[in-house]
């Protein structure tokens, strides 16, 4: 038999049909689907008379366009409520689940479907948004799709794909303190480049992937897209059965000891190969932090800004109102944002909570925290860090992408710079003319403290000292 | 069921818009603020919408698009094209706005497919001969490209500067012949259905 890896498994159970020399036909177990990238797809369909196949297979929330503040009043922007109202419409008329605003269930796609029990390893996921990628954080082939195949998996739970090649990034070695999964992801993309991965499917290896929670795992694999690969994985493992286990919509009792035996099966065998293979020393990873307006173009924190000749580095820069070769560190920065499907998680608000306690916000900061649910805001609460967040001056608000994307009111104004936990820094992502620098929810929460950029890794070198 | 009326495309002449810009993503293409809408109609308005204008609102001369030089319903921009967001919006842009064609030496994943599944050809070509292509329509914008996507080659009108360029053969067909792959799917249901039954994990 030939040897296999985790994607081939994943990809090989699930093919249908093959097209001579052409693609194959991809059978989708899970389809999550919300506001934006839906309603096109759903008018598709009604205009064809062709009917949603299996709507039970199909999981809906809002996200992308909901305030983070009075959820629980009417949406006061226009066109906001109405793409809700459409959702709501849409799945009602399809018979299918639907976790609207203010909903126990709510929240950014990415963080409610696995804190469910909706992701599981071994599954075929997709979603209209590129952050899907999230999923294979569980040994599960996840990607984003656009509307056109969103309407394709209503009608048909499938999708026609050409199985993409294979990419391994493999990091060994011990994490120096206070470099978080953001950072290894950063440092990935940093070193790899923005489309070092289209058109391959990326497998995460080694020890620094095995020892992290799956919170971790499923920022790293929710980046794979910015560096062009369409899906991260990292194989399924105790972790992954432990998180699993017990969440509303997993498989129970017998059931669920028959899917981990198969679970176990899934990891790539020894002496399988990978069209592309990186490998990477834990040791080499500090702080990052980005200074362009693409993902790659990240820096350790302690780091100058490099110098490149050409013309799309340079209107980069311009655009950022930084200078080649200079330090970041210092920096006065007005706005941090500590959200997104990225670093939402609960993992990512103890990490900030930690940090943050006892201390109070610089002034001049405008600090957001956006739980990525609210099963995560619940337990914010409950744990106690809305007291500490409180405290120290900063808000913490209701779920949703918020100023990941800026769809809904929470803009950076022209011109400021955001520390962001998100993950994409492009022109005006966060607002017009808003100036992303992207971070783990470490830095971000040290930054919002000194009201600048500050070598968080020398403060951890003193707080040990202590 | 009502068959779907995507353009069918053979070949195209038409003089060219150059946009010497590299990873071009889909938020520049559609801003985010512009995706509450839930059709596909106007999207066009919006292309490039903070390129094309300034922050007070006034037109971006500057910017390629609103030259008065250039025309067409070519697009030819530099290496990695469409990366970031999925959102097909991006393509419904390109496409309202007029072009029929998006030419770059590399292109992002998603937004290839979401191209191709809205009549919009995305042709790739080597980085050398992209940058004669720039340099070309720069100095002479009444420049005509021809694309055949019969032969799949990408030519410069009265020079002998062409390229052969890839397409996945089924994709070529349905564009050439304005099918969607729904059709193609739904084709399948008893093959589908079947996989579901025999389905045991």
């Amino acid at each position: 038999m030939s040897k296999k890896t985790l994607f081939d498994k994943v990809w090989d159970a699930h093919v249908v049909d093959t097209i001579e020399n052409g693609p194959q036909v991809l059978y989708i177990d899970k389809h999550l689907i919300h506001e934006v990238t839906s309603p096109q797809a759903f008018n598709e369909l009604e205009d064809r008379g062709i009917p949603v196949f299996r709507p039970e297979q199909i999981v809906a929330t809002a996200d992308h366009n909901t305030p983070t503040q009075n959820q629980d009043q009417p949406i006061k922007d226009e066109l906001s409520r109405k793409q809700l109202e459409q959702l709501s419409i849409n799945c009602e008329k399809n018979n299918i689940t639907l976790y609207q605003l203010g909903h126990k269930y709510n929240g950014i796609v990415h963080v409610m479907a696995p804190e469910l029990g909706f992701t599981q390893p071994g599954m075929t996921m997709v979603c209209g948004d590129s952050h899907t990628s999230t999923h294979g954080a569980f040994g599960t082939i996840a990607f984003g799709i656009g509307t056109s195949q969103v309407a394709q998996v209503f009608a048909s739970q499938c999708l026609l794909l050409t199985k993409p090649k294979s990419l391994r990034v493999s990091v060994n070695g011990k994490l120096k303190a206070g470099v978080l999964p953001k950072d290894v992801i950063l440092y990935i993309i940093s070193k790899l480049g923005t489309n070092s991965g289209t058109g391959y499917f990326c497998e995460y290896a080694g020890n620094v992937f095995e020892e992290m929670s799956m919170e971790g795992r499923m920022t790293v694999c929710n980046m794979s897209i910015e560096m062009g690969a369409r899906g991260g994985m990292i194989a399924p493992d105790q972790t992954t059965f432990d998180y699993v286990e017990g969440r509303e919509f997993a498989p129970k009792g017998n059931d669920f000891d028959k899917k981990v035996a198969y679970w176990k099966t899934l990891p790539t065998d020894e002496g399988a190969t990978f069209d592309q293979e990186y490998f990477l020393d834990a040791a080499d990873i500090e702080p990052m932090i980005t200074y362009g307006t693409n993902p790659g173009m990240g820096i350790k924190i302690t780091e100058n800004i490099p110098t490149e000749d050409n013309a799309s580095f340079k209107k980069s820069l311009e655009y950022m109102n930084f200078k080649a070769g200079e330090s970041l560190i210092n920096k006065p920065i007005n706005f941090v944002f500590i959200g997104s499907c990225t670093n939402s998680r609960i993992e990512d608000f103890r990490v900030a909570a930690n940090y943050i306690k006892g201390k109070q916000k610089a002034d001049n900061v405008t600090a957001w925290l956006v739980p990525g649910s609210k099963q995560v805001e619940t337990q914010i609460i409950e744990e106690g860090l809305k007291d500490v967040f409180d405290a120290a001056g900063f808000e913490l608000r209701q779920p949703g992408c918020s100023a990941c994307l800026a769809m809904n009111d929470d803009k950076i104004p022209q011109g400021e710079y955001c520390v962001s936990t998100s993950n994409r820094n492009f022109e005006g992502r966060q607002g017009q003319g808003s100036r992303t620098i992207l971070a783990s929810p470490l830095v971000a929460a040290a930054t919002a403290i000194a009201g600048k950029i500050i070598d968080v890794t020398q403060e951890i070198e003193e707080l040990e000292l202590v | 069921m009502q068959e779907v009326e995507m353009e069918k495309f053979t070949t195209l002449q038409s003089k060219a818009i150059p946009l010497q810009i590299e990873n071009v993503d889909t938020d520049q293409i559609i801003p985010a603020r512009f995706l509450k809408a839930t059709d596909k109609k106007g999207f066009g308005d919006n292309v490039f919408r903070d390129w094309r204008y300034k922050k007070d609102g006034s037109v971006n001369k500057e910017f390629a698009l609103n030259n008065p030089n250039y025309s067409g319903t070519i697009l030819v921009a530099r290496d990695n094209f469409g990366c970031g967001s999925s959102r097909e919006h991006a393509a419904w842009a390109l496409t309202g706005y007029g072009f029929k064609v998006v030419v770059s030496s590399f292109f992002a994943d998603i937004f290839k497919g979401n191209a191709l599944n809205n009549g919009l050809l995305p042709v790739q070509v080597s980085e050398g001969f992209l940058k004669q292509l720039l340099n070309t329509i720069e100095n002479k914008p009444e420049t005509e490209i021809i694309v055949n996507l019969e032969l799949q080659t990408i030519s410069v009108a009265d020079t002998n500067l062409s390229e052969a360029f890839e397409i996945d053969a089924y994709k070529k067909t349905c564009m050439i012949n304005g099918y969607d792959d729904i059709d193609y799917l739904l084709s399948k249901k008893g093959t589908i259905e079947a996989f579901e039954n025999a389905a045991s994990i």
